[in-house]
């Protein structure tokens, strides 16, 4: 489907922008135009300047040179409040949420309605209601935020932006958290809208979802347009290309592994949050093992336990042999296991802290001069180690983490890991929120790891990756693993099947 | 360190105009009075600043050294034990305090501020029911113990100054110094407090012992103030139960804070702690010798104290800005 015939002037045209930071042009002379009911992605590796340009549509910012014009008027955005009155609204990748508040007060929040200036509750919850349904999110607009998962805490936030009536609606990143389904079902909300004439602005590293729902494509790259792509031009490659600049074939690189002996075995265990399934599989010596499911399926909760953060109810869990109590990630790091965790800022890095210091964290125990001294000599040497084979981008070791982009931030979590030489390397959603170049560097690493004999065991929402990178992958659907496939019965399909717990399907198939 | 060229430069200045205006600041019973108290205080604050690193907050250290202060006298003077025991049982009293403190926190999940703001009640209480309100002292007794608190070292002939006793509590103060800078920034568990002081989970994830090293600091912070309030005890020689330590809490914590330990958790300075706590003993000195009248002493620390935040804040800010320009000038260049 195309977008109408060409309308007078464009809903949004940006021309000629560019925009200047301290020391760094963010961007510069780019221009992007976006019709009625039209579905715009705009892709392009992180530092390329989507985020600037999207702050700047959405008033955060506001441009040293250029022009924005709605509906061929030029208009100076200077504000929020000026961007939602043109119908400008941004979703972030980061929410913004209240957790503390319940749904329909996220929702309206800023805006309530008053009635005899209190506010009016009644009309909350009947409006979000209505908003909820069409985002299908099926919850009370009652429920606190903080009970959502993150995946349904976006569905809010979208259902937030459509309550403003946005013509114009500036998605960043939105499926990075949201499950297979969840997925669909927001592409459903995007294509109801574009039908309605709402235009969407789709910025997102999942090039598969580009191809489904993007009627034209948007590339920047270094802070400059690097092509546009009709849908019919539209490819995966071709996507690739533009981004990066250069020839990425094969994204894939799949060697054969040899799979060596079982170092993990599991049986019997169960979950905190699960406790009435028990969860049974092995992962052997050079195998990348993927774990597929929705979001919920307790993947996450699994590799938690595995790695002693949470108590296991029950079961064993062996590691070369040797049965081990895991009742904290010291027992699981001394065992040989490492965990590079979903939320690498909350979880897998202290921010504030060096490069070097992050690197260094989980081996101060183990590298420590005697009477509890540090061992400032290996820690510097594992950080220039981890620093050149991770080739992370950093002016130097010293460096404060935080200001490191996602991908870089990453690769400190893998070094401190790494850097332990682990038997067992587990990893939860290793490739999210991550640039194209870097994702390729996480998975050759992978696949170095595998031949020199990791056991790899890794969680991913994104399918491609799960299909890329198994050997075998197992699939959960709430708290069980409903199934395991191999690679020659490994599809798009027989995974869903076995996501959404549809075991019989699966097998048949 | 360059946290603390703010601070250590506004020591400077005040000392320097205080000398000015009236020389008998530099005189030597003055000065030694001086080092004297800021010594003790200062080693409270460090005490205090290993929970505030973590994250959390004492607000008991005032009641410990309160009810150690009792029960000091309490027990060796009063049921005349011998000092050998007398003074490790009080230590162990704090301990346990400390103790106490660090597994309500870890196991029951509960806030540091209530945990702490309800000892600094029950201690105070019970200092005052186990000694009956009456006011204890050590009399002339056990000058070898006290000399712990008023001891003094010769140091002979000094410029400006005249004869120059060092005070023993100095040199304490120095000892526990050292000892805490290595143990903060030397050692692994010094390292494991800083990064959970900064994200528990993240120190957690990483193979911490984030349980042990929380129970610890309070420990460690409950130990040291009961030490202090021994100190405290020996150099009064007069201890009101009621009143004995009443909000030296705050003089610990402000110490801390002016010293570069962020609230917040995850970074201090032992140093800077030491200049703290000498810069509110400074400033107190100063009011009395320059003339301002005492009614206005609380106003000016509490002035000074806000002034140093907010001088460390806008530092911070300056610094920032500057590194984001340097970054991203790499980062265009790289």
């Amino acid at each position: 489907m195309t977008a109408s015939t060409a309308p007078a002037a464009p809903l949004l045209e940006v021309r000629s922008v560019t925009k200047r930071f301290p020391g760094v042009t963010a961007l510069s002379n780019v221009s992007l135009t976006l019709g009625t009911g039209e579905v715009l992605a705009l892709i392009g590796e992180n530092g390329a300047g989507k985020s600037t340009l999207m702050k700047i549509l959405a008033g955060v910012q506001e441009p040293d040179e250029g022009e924005l014009l709605i509906d061929g008027r030029a208009e100076r955005v200077d504000s929020v409040q000026t961007a939602q009155r043109l119908g400008i609204a941004l979703i972030h990748q980061e929410l913004n949420l209240s957790d503390n508040l319940d749904v329909g007060a996220n929702i309206f929040l800023g805006r309530e309605p008053l009635k005899r200036g209190l506010i009016d509750r009644q009309k909350i919850r009947e409006d979000s209601t209505e908003l909820l349904k069409r985002v299908g999110l099926n919850v009370s607009p009652d429920t606190l935020v903080n009970r959502l998962p993150i995946g349904q805490q976006q569905l809010v936030e979208i259902a937030r932006a459509l309550s403003i009536n946005a013509r114009v609606l500036i998605m960043d990143e939105p499926t990075s958290s949201l499950s297979t389904h969840e997925t669909e079902r927001l592409f459903e909300v995007v294509k109801d809208l574009r039908h309605k004439g709402v235009s969407v602005i789709y910025i997102s590293h999942r090039l598969g979802e580009v191809k489904e729902l993007a009627d034209r494509v948007t590339v920047f790259r270094d802070g400059r347009n690097a092509g546009d792509l009709s849908r019919e031009e539209v490819s995966h490659d071709r996507m690739v290309q533009l981004m990066v600049g250069r020839d990425i074939s094969e994204f894939y690189k799949r060697k054969p592994h040899n799979a060596r002996d079982v170092v993990l075995q599991v049986e019997g265990l169960r979950t905190p949050a699960h406790p009435d399934h028990a969860l049974s599989f092995s992962v052997r010596s050079g195998e990348i093992v993927g774990v597929a499911g929705l979001v919920g399926a307790g993947r996450t909760e699994m590799l938690n336990v595995l790695f002693g953060v949470d108590p296991a109810g029950a079961g064993t869990i062996r590691v070369g042999g040797k049965l081990c109590r895991m009742s904290s990630p010291r027992d699981a790091i001394a065992a040989g296991m490492a965990l590079v965790p979903e939320d690498r800022k909350q979880q897998g890095l202290v921010l504030e802290m060096a490069v070097r210091t992050n690197i260094g964290l989980a081996g101060l125990k183990r590298h420590q001069k005697s009477g509890g001294f540090l061992n400032d000599a290996q820690e510097g040497r594992d950080s220039a180690a981890m620093i050149e084979k991770l080739r992370i981008k950093t002016p130097n070791e010293r460096q404060v983490v935080q200001y490191l982009s996602g991908g870089n931030q990453q690769k400190v979590v893998l070094g401190k890991w790494l850097s332990m030489q682990p038997q067992v390397l587990l990893l939860d959603e290793p490739t999210r929120g991550i640039d194209i170049g870097a994702k390729q560097e996480i998975y050759s690493l992978m696949e170095d790891l595998a031949e020199q004999g990791v056991a790899i065991l890794f969680v991913s929402s994104e399918m491609e990756e799960i299909l890329g990178m198994s050997d075998r992958t197992l699939v959960m659907h709430e708290g069980r693993i409903t199934g395991e496939l191999q690679r020659d019965n490994l599809s798009e399909e027989a995974v869903m099947q076995l996501a959404t717990g549809n075991v019989a399907a699966a097998t048949a198939g | 360190m360059k946290k603390n060229l703010g601070i250590l430069g506004l020591f400077f200045v005040v000392f320097i105009v205080t000398a000015i205006a009236n020389p008998s600041f530099i005189n030597a019973y003055n000065l030694e009075n001086l080092i004297r108290r800021s010594s003790l205080y200062g080693i409270i604050g460090i005490g205090v600043s290993f929970v505030i690193i973590t994250g959390g907050i004492d607000l008991s250290i005032g009641s410990v050294i309160g009810l150690v202060g009792c029960a000091l006298p309490w027990l060796m003077i009063t049921h005349e034990f011998p000092v050998a025991a007398a003074v490790p049982l009080v230590l162990l009293l704090a301990l346990v305090i400390g103790l106490g403190h660090g597994l309500l926190i870890t196991q029951l999940k509960l806030q540091p501020f209530v945990v702490t703001l309800c000892g600094l009640l029950f201690y105070r209480g019970f200092g005052r029911w186990l000694t009956s309100d009456a006011t204890m002292g050590f009399g002339r007794d056990y000058e070898g113990l006290r000399k712990l608190a008023i001891g003094k070292i010769p140091l002979g002939e000094l410029p400006f100054v005249g004869s120059f006793n060092l005070p023993v509590p100095f040199l304490i103060l120095l000892v526990l110094a050292v000892i805490a800078a290595v143990f903060l920034n030397r050692t692994i568990y010094g390292r494991y407090l800083l990064a959970l002081g900064r994200n528990e989970q993240a120190a957690r994830f990483s193979g911490i012992n984030t349980t042990v090293m929380v129970v610890l600091a309070y420990v460690i912070c409950a130990v040291v103030a009961g030490f202090g309030g021994l100190l405290f005890a020996l150099d009064s020689n007069s201890i009101q139960p009621a009143s004995f330590g009443n909000f030296y809490e705050l003089y610990a914590i402000a110490a801390a804070v002016l010293g570069g330990c962020s609230l917040r958790g995850g970074e201090g300075s032992i140093f800077g702690v030491m200049i703290g706590a000498a810069i509110m003993q400074l400033l107190y000195n100063s009011i009395n010798l320059l003339g301002i009248p005492t009614t206005l002493e609380f106003a000016i620390i509490g002035a000074v104290i806000l002034a140093g935040v907010i001088t460390d804040e806008l530092v911070k800010r300056i610094a920032a800005k500057r590194r984001a320009v340097l970054q991203a000038r790499q980062a265009a260049g790289g």
